[in-house]
């Protein structure tokens, strides 16, 4: 059972990373114009410069 | 905002400072935007972007596919006229937005502020997830507390945090005297959580921190899909308010400038141009024209204006242009006091009551008094034993929480909504679906809504092909809408113009020439000289002929024939009621197989019809687009507008039609009555569940998983019943 000290350490981190991702993405407004940013990606126009 | 927010092992933590941060993010949209209802894939992003950042002075333009919609930052020097013009050249239909009405900052904090919610809610509720499978598959003593202990350290902070919205309104509820659906969901919460650190403390067996969590997530999805589409409904609604940008041209001095409407005094002069809708009250001080009434009177036949002419609000301008004395303007206009009068009508009007509050008005007391109740038996037969008693009403509170009652109306309606959209249909109202479901009886008006208020020449076969050529020729010479439908209606007829010479329009009169030595004049009947009739006419005289009559029918609004069909197919009565002249009403409604059709019904006959209608019991859904509609749209059980109509009666209306085509109207009412089914299905199916777990939960055999089991089945067998409207 000791194996457990590690593993819900671990997976409470990997719960925080994704949680800490998914409120980048609100916060960078990545949810706004989700039509858009889906098809921007097709051109290559944005791709050194990122929304701004 | 690109900084990172602190990874913390806490989502409540790591969230609750974000959500405080969201609330003071600045909007970085401001300055011009404009409306681009053409723009479709990647290439339009790129080549509107690159032209308006290549045009001088534009700082940067950013284009929203979503809304379809482009933001520009641009210097003092830079007009809405000039970038309109320049997305024109790249082959872009655009229109000015006025940024005061498009108050959407505020929708979207809020949104953001629900999805941040849900997301925390989401995460949290997955980790102690995995815990509890832990301790449902048979870890025990030791281990059993400390995964109930990590349970505690997530869900509480998180519950704190994702429950604010249902703690908000409980408390507002509260305050204001009534218990609302928020307060047994917040007393679940807030038992669940306090029940479980005290079992947990104990060692208990059982705790609910999943189930409250779970709760939590369940009941924000049906928040924010409600938020959602209340949201693009009421930003459709906004953008069509902000089409009209409230400005006027006025003069001083001889010169014009553009003004704001609020900046407008009485006894100012505003110059109105042929084409532009006369924003102000008042009287014509100079120019000959005639005006376009329609939308205030339902009229088809322009009505002729020159000096001492007394104009309102709202009529359109079509020949010359027009200098008017503003009499009233603003808050005084006949236009806003109309306006206000709806605004009456509509809180006057007895307030509907939907499927979703009936259900919660039996729901939230039915709850509280079956978990009382438990807690009184149990604590009578286990011979007073409160952690039992508080522990089994807890789990009568868990597993009656309306999960799916919370999601059962927002994703059909969700969904409804999303597919009448599609077809061209703006929902405003959420409410709007159910009483769109019990319509019986339909009442049209006539002009621009039933026609598009655009005229058509009706008898080219009847008259001989030379006075069409000449007439053809001397309308060449016209914007007049009369001429112009003249122009195309030879044009394919195959007829081509005469060439005249000395064309010169008079504006309000006609247009006049010379042919083969003899004048020719082609206008309105007492300027030709001629006796005028009954119907849209204009009138052709060569020299000292008998002048030709040519007359013309309002031209049908695309898909108008099928929707009226469709509507009788469906059993509904329809109705025809104008404020036109009979000949041109009885005409359309023999076209459409109207049988019961008025004409010169003035607006508060017309609402007195409507209000007639529904006192014989019917419920009345009035199509209507003017002014003189108005009172009746918002008399009406539920309403529709189109996008042209004007903005008083868009604002009664509760369903927008925002194509020219009326098509969608035929299949509309199956959809709403669908979708009602699908609303009383998903109560039934929450109410199925409950009558298998409440029983249950009672007898206090409910553990941590048979909730989460009810709940979460609940709740996916509820939404995937609602995809089927889609």
């Amino acid at each position: 059972m000791e194996i457990l000290g590690l593993l819900i350490p671990v997976s409470l981190f990997l719960g925080a990373v994704g949680l800490a991702a998914f409120i980048w993405s609100l916060r960078s407004r990545q949810y706004d114009d989700p039509e858009g940013d889906a098809r921007r990606i097709l051109r290559d126009d944005y791709d050194d410069k990122p929304a701004k | 905002m690109n900084a990172a927010a602190p990874i913390s092992a806490c989502p409540g933590c790591a969230a609750a400072p974000a959500a405080g941060a969201l609330a003071g993010a600045a909007d970085p949209a401001g300055g011009i935007v404009l409306s681009l209802p053409t723009i479709h894939c990647a290439g339009c992003i790129a080549t509107v972007e690159r032209g308006l950042a290549a045009t001088p002075g534009v700082a940067s333009a950013r284009v929203n596919l979503t809304l379809k919609r482009v933001s520009v930052a641009a210097g003092a020097g830079i007009t809405p006229q000039a970038l309109i013009e320049r997305l024109a050249a790249l082959g872009y239909e655009a229109h000015e937005l006025d940024p005061g009405l498009l108050s959407m900052t505020e929708t979207d904090r809020q949104g953001r502020e629900l999805l941040m919610r849900l997301g925390v809610a989401g995460f949290a509720a997955m980790n102690v997830m995995l815990l509890s499978v832990a301790v449902w598959s048979g870890a025990a003593d030791a281990t059993r507390d400390l995964f109930h202990w990590i349970s505690a350290a997530i869900a509480l902070p998180t519950v704190a945090f994702a429950g604010v919205p249902f703690f908000r309104n409980a408390w507002a509820g509260l305050k204001a005297g009534r218990l609302g659906m928020d307060f047994p969901i917040s007393l679940a919460l807030v038992l669940a959580s306090a029940i479980s650190v005290y079992e947990t403390a104990h060692s208990g067996t059982h705790a609910y921190f999943d189930a409250a969590l779970m709760l939590c997530f369940f009941l924000l999805a049906g928040r924010y899909l409600d938020f959602r589409t209340r949201a693009v409904a009421r930003s459709a609604a906004q953008e069509l308010a902000a089409l009209e940008v409230p400005r006027a041209v006025r003069l001083r001095g001889g010169a014009e400038e553009t003004v704001a409407l609020a900046d407008l005094r009485p006894g100012d002069v505003v110059r109105v141009r042929p084409g532009g809708r006369i924003p102000v009250d008042g009287l014509v001080a100079a120019g000959a024209s005639e005006v376009d009434r329609s939308l205030i009177t339902g009229e088809s036949l322009p009505a002729a204006a020159g000096p001492g002419t007394q104009v309102a609000a709202g009529e359109v301008n079509l020949t010359g242009p027009l200098d008017v004395t503003v009499t009233a303007a603003g808050a005084d206009s006949s236009l806003h006091r109309m306006a206000e009068l709806v605004a009456n009508a509509e809180s006057a009007r007895t307030r509907y009551t939907s499927l979703a509050d009936r259900a919660a008005r039996a729901y939230s007391p039915l709850v509280h008094l079956m978990a009382a109740g438990a807690f009184v038996a149990w604590l009578q037969a286990s011979g007073g034993d409160v952690r039992l008693a508080i522990n089994i009403a807890a789990a009568v509170l868990i597993i009656t929480c309306p999960c799916a009652l919370g999601l059962a109306v927002p994703a059909v309606v969700t969904a409804a909504s999303g597919r009448l959209y599609r077809a061209g249909l703006l929902i405003k109202d959420g409410t709007a679906l159910e009483r769109l479901a019990e319509v019986d009886c339909v009442v049209f008006d006539k002009t621009g809504t039933l026609t598009l208020g655009r005229p058509e020449a009706a008898n080219l076969d009847a008259l001989p092909r030379e006075g069409l050529a000449l007439a053809a020729g001397l309308a060449a010479a016209s914007s007049h809408p009369l001429a112009q439908a003249l122009a195309e209606g030879a044009r394919r007829a195959g007829i081509a113009p005469t060439d005249v010479t000395d064309l010169r329009e008079v504006p309000g009169s006609g247009v006049e020439g010379r042919w083969q030595g003899q004048r020719a004049r082609l206008g309105r009947a007492d300027w030709v000289g001629a006796i005028a009739g009954e119907t849209t006419a204009t009138y052709l005289r060569l020299g000292e002929a008998a002048p030709l009559a040519i007359t013309f029918t309002d031209r049908l609004r695309p898909g108008a024939e099928a929707a009226v069909a469709a509507l009788k197919a469906q059993g509904l009565s329809v109705h025809l009621l104008s404020g036109d002249v009979a000949p041109a009403v009885a005409d359309l409604a023999a076209r459409l197989g109207i049988d019961d059709w008025r004409a010169g019904v003035r607006p508060e006959e017309k609402a007195a019809a409507v209000q007639a209608l529904a006192a014989a019991g019917h419920k009345v859904l009035m199509v209507g687009d003017g002014l003189n509609d108005t009172a009746a749209l918002a008399a009406a059980h539920v309403s529709i507008s189109p996008a042209s109509a004007l903005d008083a009666a868009r604002v009664a209306s509760d369903v927008v039609l925002l194509g020219r085509d009326m098509g969608p109207l035929g299949t509309m009412l199956g959809t709403a009555r669908a979708a009602r089914a699908r609303i009383r299905e998903n109560f039934a199916i929450s109410a199925g569940y409950n009558l298998i777990a409440v029983p249950i939960a009672l007898l206090g055999f409910a553990t941590p998983l048979a909730a989460a089991i009810a709940m979460s089945a609940s709740s996916i067998t509820v939404t995937l019943n609602a995809l089927r409207v889609r």
